[in-house]
């Protein structure tokens, strides 16, 4: 059973290998002259203005948090819906409440705005 | 195909046993990663050419094998070699670190979910239950890939396509979700193989009937998932240059790409296997076709129906123009989660009452 996951150990590793070889290439083939303008960040051929680590709209967080809200959702939905064949009406009538609370705070997240975007 | 290679290995006996299993896997491995290359190679290929030939032009054309000028199908093979002798700048305000690992980070997520995909009902690397449920984690973690590197970059359009990225990328993920709930009530497995082999039975009884919106919510969360057209604010060229890969050149650069094109043929392949019957034949149970060549599975349809879906891939590019961002999030929160939510539950009716 457990021995069945090696090969996806494995293959992450050469993934990962695979990726920071292709790079390590680059760096052996490819030339190296840097100087102060090709290395300064790309702003349109301007000086850049101020710093990139700026200020962003606060609705990017949001929706990471709402994210994670339906993202545990449905890693409750994946066993349900492998064992719902045993679990019968029961099962499907438990899940029609746990989704119904959730689509609640859903409706209340939608009007409250928190989905628009201008 | 495996099995060949499993008993050539067990020639070996004289090897320590680890070692044998360990040469058995990464010769599977091998044996996929270079067709997978070689795919990825050609697709950006076929992607210029098909769109090339949807504008009434020709595409590439000039690049030949041996001095042979066949359509440019050297094409590709020029690229790479061009791409890895070409200089790697790392710009000076970067977090060099994070900057150089940021495409390996996007790269090996979009090979690793490769392990658990079957091509056949005894071809799969690792035959693991809980496969469907690993490719989605993986899936999810390539979004790391961009938000680090459109961070590390230190500059303004990285950093503006790696908010778009991550918002629009997770939106989409939890509709994507939705639909794989969908197939798993379906198959009643998390199992690749066991859902291709729950779909026996011809065209009609494949998903893509009876989860028809959820194969439809599926294949554009995939589209958005990976960042194409026309879902590509995240690299929206004529707003914010190139995204998040805006600072990159050489191999780094050719690292995204390879990662952005191995994650859409992952996609397009997946498709194929929940909701068009993997490498179920279509004429399955048909009177006289079926008792043909045709009637037999292989991986041949596997293939066809994967290239289906990436032909669309490149059709949707050269068709439609590309979303506003608040036209995205809308879509993705308030068309296909609600849609995804009812016809789950309608899914789980027609499970409970036999029907699937």
């Amino acid at each position: 059973m457990l021995e069945n996951y090696l090969p996806v150990l494995i293959f992450i590793a050469v993934g990962l290998v695979f990726g920071s070889f292709m790079i390590l290439m680059g760096f052996i083939l490819g030339p190296r002259k840097p100087d102060s303008e090709k290395t300064s960040p790309y702003e349109c051929g301007f000086e850049a203005f101020e710093d990139a680590r700026m200020k962003f709209d606060v609705r990017y967080y949001l929706v990471a948090i709402l994210f994670i809200i339906f993202d545990l959702e449905i890693a409750f939905l994946f066993p349900w819906a492998v064992v719902l064949r045993d679990i019968g009406y029961f099962g499907f009538t438990a899940m029609v409440v746990f989704l119904g609370i959730l689509v609640i705070g859903f409706i209340y997240e939608w009007k409250k705005g928190a989905l628009q975007w201008e | 195909m495996f099995d060949a290679i499993e008993n050539w290995m067990q020639g070996f006996g004289w090897l320590p046993d680890g070692l044998i299993t360990f040469s058995v896997i990464m010769l599977k491995i091998v044996l996929l990663l270079a067709p997978l290359m070689t795919a990825v190679a050609y697709l950006t290929y076929a992607e210029r050419k098909v769109i090339g030939m949807m504008q009434v032009r020709l595409g590439p054309n000039r690049v030949g094998l041996f001095g042979y000028r066949i359509w440019g199908l050297g094409q590709p093979l020029a690229d790479a070699v061009k791409l890895m002798f070409k200089e790697i700048i790392v710009p000076s305000g970067a977090n060099k670190g994070l900057f150089l690992f940021a495409p390996v980070l996007a790269m090996a997520p979009a090979l690793a979910a490769w392990a658990v995909v079957p091509f056949g009902s005894e071809m799969v690397i690792a035959d693991v239950n809980a496969s469907l449920l690993y490719v989605l984690a993986l899936t999810s973690i390539g979004v790391y890939g961009i938000i680090i590197a459109g961070w590390a970059s230190n500059s303004k359009y990285p950093f503006i396509s790696a908010m778009r990225a991550a918002a629009q990328i997770v939106s989409y993920e939890i509709a994507m979700g939705f639909a794989l709930v969908g197939v798993i009530l379906a198959a009643g497995s998390l199992n690749l193989g066991q859902i291709v082999a729950g779909q026996e039975g011809g065209i009609l009884s494949w998903y893509w009937l009876p989860l028809l919106p959820l194969f439809v919510i599926y294949f554009i969360s995939g589209v958005a998932e990976t960042n194409r057209a026309p879902f590509d604010v995240a690299e929206g060229e004529s707003e914010i240059v190139a995204g998040f890969h805006v600072e990159y050149s050489g191999m780094p650069f050719a690292v995204f790409f390879l990662a952005e094109y191995a994650n859409m043929i992952l996609i397009s392949l997946l498709a194929a296997l929940m909701f068009l019957g993997g490498w179920l034949s279509p004429f399955q149970g048909v009177p006289v076709l079926g008792d043909t060549f045709l009637g037999q599975d292989s991986i041949l349809w596997l293939f066809a129906k994967t290239s289906i879906f990436l032909f669309l891939y490149l059709w949707f590019r050269a068709t439609f123009p590309r979303y506003r961002y608040d036209q995205i999030m809308r879509l993705g929160w308030k068309v296909f989660i609600p849609i995804t939510i009812v016809w789950l539950l309608v899914v789980a009716l027609m499970v409970l009452a036999g029907w699937l």
